[in-house]
């Protein structure tokens, strides 16, 4: 078991053919993942390698090939058409790695989606992972392990950090999930927690959380109603000024909301464990009954 | 990206929202100028992107064009948290019979443009915020439909009593939400939206904030960006491709990735030390963005000691040091590099650093512990 992706995924992307598409399908195809088919207007009837067929529209993809996912690496000016475009063509999943997005169209987005039962994961993201089963997005198969640990961040490169903390120290993981660093993002913290809560194979979950929002305040208030698997979390964005964007369009304190200090104590409330450093992990699991 | 009230103004008055006249302007002999096509009382305000203006002497008023030349001089020599006060805007001085507030965010939670308006507007919205969220009205916005004129009519009836005045606000409501999203903005706010002696409803100052993906892709707005009124290393950044946030610390940082960047500002301050800045570098391995990283960093007289924390998983750790190599070549960097980095091609990218007699370290803890150790040598 695992969340969002497995064996069964069958995935299309789109903008397979270009700079970033084609060379994350590679590692994606390499990694084991179905990839079923592309997309690409203009290029329909070609093949990605040799082997994976491309389509003109998700719509054609999905008739086609029966794809029940979707993987977005098109540039900002057509991403969110993109996400209309898998959303309408009747896929369950969404992954939307592109960073740029105006938050004005993720508002128009995400009504759609709602309306059709489809989740997005995403924008800004590095996509999400079972390893040995399915890798959609860009986070990196050779970092992971199968395990048991659930992981859900709003980072890319500071998940991988943790990961290969974990990797290294004999803590395989069941799903690493990467939500995205936008204002306004399809998944949540939330819904990734539910998630690993339902999953017989994940046994304790790591939360990635950063400055901005008041998503982990929410998470926490959700862990300690709901979650009975031991969670521990990281918040980045200690040293952050207020009014600074950090990177992440979303990795901003607006007056002084969304402070690293306000997260860490929601955390601490909802008896989550602290991580002081990204290192920490292990041992702040094993301190929660993690063998 | 924050734009001036002069530009905010110019925006809504073009949206069709009564604006007082006014002008902006460079030199005390300007601000004469308008003061006397004006005539009358006039307010001087500074146009900074800082909060504060007033209590800095940044907002005055003058009586007559030749006090408005003596007053812009010295508004136009201040320094207001860090940015020079390049320009200043020049307005009639109106009698206000009453404050309200009128704002537009784009909202986290809801996923949607929320308006806040207030009958208690003014300076101190803020503590109206914090002491008496009562008397501020919330309503969501569906992007599909816009605001619907009965909802611009609710907020409006929260604001006045008089139904002249409600619809005038309501007009205006419903012309700053298109304004908020022809611009692509985050936040569009007029505070106060006031009342004049003969009961009209005027917006007397706005401020708007655009969202930086938006201004990506439009070239009208991008234009608005005033350089001048940023800091000179983060316009280079920006130019050079790379999220770039200035600090107080001496520890230079170079991140791939912007949630590893601010774990390691952290990690420094953790260990001891000062981070001097937020950079990442991003995804690419192009050598150009590290050479570009080390020119800004290096900028920074009190940075004692750069750190590089790379983790290769799409970057190749490898093209981050040969970047590393090269930048070398082209600049004297003059303070201790502690590099680490680990993942894609590391055991390529320790070659490439030794064969130049530099090492690094596969710990992010260790570096970072080592980077605030040579700082501590310097001093």
């Amino acid at each position: 078991m695992s969340i969002f992706v497995d064996r069964d995924t069958k995935l299309v992307v789109q903008g397979i053919t270009g700079r970033d598409g084609s060379f994350h399908t590679k590692a994606m195809l390499d990694y084991g993942t179905k990839v079923v088919a592309g997309v690409t207007p203009g290029k329909g009837g070609q093949r990605f390698e040799a082997r994976v067929p491309v389509f003109d529209t998700v719509a054609e993809a999905v008739a086609g090939t029966g794809a029940n996912t979707s993987v977005i690496y098109v540039p900002p000016a057509f991403a969110a058409g993109a996400i209309f475009e898998a959303a309408d063509a009747g896929v369950g999943l969404v992954v939307c790695i592109t960073e740029g997005i105006p938050v004005g169209d993720m508002t128009r987005v995400m009504p759609f989606l709602a309306e059709r039962g489809v989740r997005l994961i995403g924008p800004n993201c590095p996509g999400v992972i079972t390893p040995s089963q399915a890798k959609v997005g860009i986070i990196p198969g050779n970092i992971c392990a199968l395990g048991r640990i659930g992981l859900v961040s709003r980072s890319g490169t500071l998940t991988y950090e943790v990961v290969h903390h974990l990797t290294r120290q004999g803590l395989g993981q069941s799903t690493c999930v990467g939500i995205g660093g936008d204002p306004i993002i399809g998944t949540n913290f939330i819904d990734c927690l539910r998630g690993f809560q339902e999953d017989p194979d994940t046994d304790a979950i790591v939360m990635i959380g950063e400055i901005g929002g008041t998503d982990e305040q929410n998470a926490a208030a959700f862990v300690r109603e709901h979650v009975t698997k031991p969670v521990v979390g990281f918040i980045a964005g200690q040293t952050a000024p207020p009014g600074r964007r950090m990177g992440h369009a979303g990795a901003i304190i607006s007056g002084s909301s969304g402070t690293a200090a306000e997260k860490i104590a929601a955390f601490e409330d909802a008896g989550i464990g602290v991580m002081k450093r990204p290192s920490e992990v292990v041992a702040l699991l094993q301190a929660q009954g993690v063998a | 990206m924050n734009i001036h009230e002069y530009q905010a103004r110019a925006l809504l008055k073009a949206e069709g929202i009564p604006v007082p006249d006014g002008d902006v302007a460079e030199t005390p002999a300007e601000v004469k100028a308008i003061a006397a096509r004006l005539g009358g009382t006039v307010v001087v305000k500074a146009q900074v992107h800082a909060g504060g203006r007033g209590k800095a002497g940044g907002v005055r008023l003058a009586k007559t064009p030749e006090e408005a030349e003596h007053v812009a001089t010295s508004i136009l020599a201040l320094t207001i948290k860090g940015l020079p006060v390049r320009k200043v805007l020049v307005v009639p001085a109106a009698e206000i019979a009453g404050e309200a507030y009128a704002g537009l965010i784009m909202d986290r939670e809801t996923q949607r443009p929320v308006f806040m308006v207030s009958p208690a507007g003014g300076v101190d919205i803020e503590e109206v915020a914090a002491t008496t969220p009562e008397k501020i009205f919330r309503l969501a916005v569906d992007p599909r439909y816009g605001l619907l004129p009965h909802q611009a009519m609710g907020l409006a009836f929260r604001l006045y009593h008089d139904l002249k005045q409600v619809r005038a606000a309501a007009s205006i409501l419903e012309r700053l939400y298109r304004a908020f999203v022809r611009h692509g903005a985050s936040l569009a706010e007029i505070n106060p939206l006031a009342t004049t002696g003969d009961g009209t409803i005027v917006a007397l100052d706005a401020k708007m904030v655009l969202d930086d993906n938006e201004v990506e892709r439009r070239p009208d707005l991008a234009q608005l960006r005033d350089p001048s009124a940023e800091d000179p290393s983060e316009v280079l950044a920006r130019e050079s491709g790379l999220s770039f946030i200035k600090l107080e610390g001496n520890v230079g940082c170079v991140v791939n990735g912007a949630g590893l960047a601010m774990a390691t500002m952290d990690l420094v301050k953790y260990y001891g030390g000062e981070p001097a800045n937020f950079l990442d570098i991003g995804g690419s391995s192009n050598p150009e963005k590290v050479v570009n990283a080390l020119r800004i960093i290096t900028r920074d007289a009190k940075v004692k000691a750069i750190l590089f924390n790379i983790f290769g998983g799409i970057t190749r750790t490898d093209d981050v040091a040969n970047g590393i190599v090269t930048a070398l070549d082209q600049i004297d960097v003059g303070v201790p590099i502690v590099i680490r980095l680990t993942g894609t091609n590391e055991a390529e990218a320790i070659q490439i650093l030794e064969g130049v007699g530099m090492t690094a370290l596969n710990d992010m803890d260790e570096a970072v512990q080592q980077v605030v150790h040579r700082v501590g040598e310097a001093a």
